[in-house]
C-alpha cells in the first residue's frame, strides 16, 4: 500500500475506479480458517454459492473446490452450512 | 415466458464472478451474497446502478473495483430513477443505429434507500415502465451509517435510533409491506426471495430479467453486525425468516401471485410453520423481547406475521388457515 498514488492528471475523469479489488486481499482479517476434509465432501457445490467473498472455487482441472486463503474473511457460514459437517473451522496460527 | 434455461450448480460455479472477491464488506455479509448470486443470473451485458449503501461503499473503495460490469454509482434516492435513465439512453441509441444488442439493466439498493429514500424515483419508474430490474437487498436498517431504523426494520427490533429500554421495545411500527407496494404498480413482476435459496434468487433474477417492464426483486440478506448474530448464522437466519413465515417466498407474474416452493411446502402441511420465537431467538436485536416485561410483544409479532400470511394465503388463492 506505499506505492506511489497517482496525482490529478493521471486519475480518469469522474473518479472512475481503475484497479480490480481483486488486487486487495481481504484474508488477512481472519481470525478463524476453514479446513476442508475431502474424505467427507460430496462436493455439492452449496458452499461456493453461498460464499459472501467468492473464496470457495471450483477447479475445473482437479474438478473439485478448493479455498482461496487471499480472500476469506473467515465468517464460518461454509462450515455452518456444509451439509456433510466436511468443513471444520481452526484458529489461525500465529505467524512468526 | 421463456423457461428454456435452468441452473444448475455446476454451470453456476464455472460461471466466472461479476462481482468479485476483494470487496471491503463484513465476515458473514449478507447483502454481498446476494449480489454475487444476483450476477450469477445475468444473460449477457448489464449494467448495473447502485445507490448508496452498504453495497457501493464496500464494492468500490477507490481506487479499487468490485464489479466486472459497467456501474454507477447514484444517490440514494434515485437508483430507479438513474436506471430510467440508462434505458432510455439505450432506446435511444437503438433507435438511431448505434446499438444493436440488448442491454440488461440491474438497479441495486438497499432497504434506505427503496422503503424510505427511493420510494418516489421507484414508483415513478414503475409507473413510466422502464425496462429494468430493482434489486431491493433488505439488511432491515442503515447498517452502513451506524444500524438507524429504517422503514424496513422490523418490530421490535432494538436500533441506534429506535433503541429498546425500560419502557420501549425497540422499533414500535412494522415493517413497510414493500413487495406489495410494488405488485400495486401493476408491474409484470414483483418477487421475494431469500439467499438460504440461491436456486431460487437465481431463477427470479431471470425472470425479473427477461419480462418486458420493470421488475422488482426483494431479497432479505441478513447483517450480522446490526442484527448481532455470529458470523457464521447468515444462511441459517435467512432460511428461519422463510419457515417461520416472517419473510414468506412469493412472486407475482402479471398480477398472478404464487407461492415459492419454499413456502409453498409450509402452506400446505401447517405443522412446519415455526414460532416466531424461534427465529427471534437468534439475535440479539431482539434479546429485550425474551425478557418478561416485553414478552407480550413476541405475540404481537406472530399475530402480526400471521396476519400478513393469511392475507398471502388468500391472494395465492390456498385456504387460509
Amino acid at each position: 500500500m506505499t506505492e506511489k498514488q497517482k496525482g490529478w492528471k493521471e486519475v480518469p475523469v469522474a473518479g472512475v475506479c481503475w484497479k480490480p479489488a481483486t488486487d486487495y486481499p481481504t484474508g488477512d482479517w481472519r481470525t478463524f480458517k476453514p479446513i476442508r476434509d475431502p474424505e467427507k465432501c460430496t462436493k455439492c457445490l452449496l458452499c461456493p454459492m453461498i460464499c459472501p467473498d467468492s473464496a470457495i472455487e471450483w477447479n475445473r482441472n482437479t474438478e473439485d473446490i478448493q479455498f482461496d486463503y487471499d480472500f476469506c474473511k473467515g465468517c464460518g457460514i461454509c462450515a455452518n452450512e456444509c451439509p456433510a459437517e466436511a468443513i471444520i473451522m481452526t484458529r489461525e496460527e500465529e505467524e512468526a | 415466458m421463456a423457461t428454456t434455461w435452468k441452473f444448475t450448480a455446476k454451470e453456476i460455479v464455472e460461471k466466472p464472478d461479476l462481482f468479485t472477491s476483494g470487496h471491503r464488506a463484513c465476515a458473514g455479509c449478507g447483502p454481498a451474497i446476494a449480489l454475487r448470486q444476483i450476477m450469477k443470473a445475468t444473460r449477457g451485458p448489464t449494467i448495473v446502478t447502485n445507490a448508496t449503501g452498504c453495497m457501493e461503499v464496500v464494492s468500490t473503495i477507490y481506487p479499487y473495483t468490485a464489479w466486472k460490469v459497467p456501474w454507477i454509482h447514484t444517490a440514494f434516492e434515485n437508483a430507479a430513477a438513474n436506471a430510467s435513465g440508462i434505458a432510455a439512453a439505450l432506446k435511444a441509441m437503438k433507435r438511431k443505429g448505434r446499438l444493436q444488442e440488448d442491454i440488461d439493466i440491474i438497479a441495486f439498493a438497499g432497504d434506505g434507500g427503496t422503503f424510505d429514500i427511493g420510494i418516489q424515483a421507484l414508483s415513478g419508474a414503475a409507473e413510466r415502465g422502464h425496462d429494468f430490474l430493482y434489486v431491493l437487498y433488505d439488511n432491515e436498517a442503515y447498517m452502513n451509517t451506524g444500524i438507524q431504523r429504517s422503514g424496513g426494520t422490523p418490530h421490535g427490533a432494538s436500533t441506534t435510533t429506535s433503541p429498546a429500554g425500560k419502557v420501549i421495545p425497540g422499533k414500535r411500527q412494522y415493517k413497510k409491506a414493500i413487495a406489495d407496494i410494488m405488485v400495486a404498480h401493476e408491474i409484470p413482476y414483483v418477487a421475494t426471495a431469500s439467499i438460504a435459496y440461491w436456486q431460487d434468487v437465481l431463477m427470479k433474477t431471470r425472470k425479473g430479467l427477461e419480462v418486458e417492464g420493470p421488475a422488482f426483486l426483494h431479497v432479505l440478506a441478513p447483517c450480522p453486525r446490526g442484527w448481532r448474530y455470529d458470523t457464521s448464522k447468515t444462511i441459517e437466519i435467512a432460511q428461519l425468516a422463510v419457515e417461520t413465515c416472517i419473510f414468506p417466498l412469493w412472486e407475482s407474474t402479471d398480477g398472478q401471485c404464487s407461492l415459492s416452493p419454499q413456502s409453498k411446502i409450509v402452506a400446505l402441511k401447517p405443522e412446519r410453520k415455526r414460532p416466531v420465537k424461534e427465529y427471534l431467538e437468534t439475535q440479539r436485536r431482539f434479546r429485550h423481547l425474551l425478557t418478561p416485561e416485553f414478552e407480550s410483544e413476541i405475540d404481537n409479532i406472530q399475530k402480526m406475521t400471521d396476519k400478513r400470511w393469511n392475507k398471502l394465503l388468500r391472494r395465492c388463492n390456498l385456504v387460509s388457515l
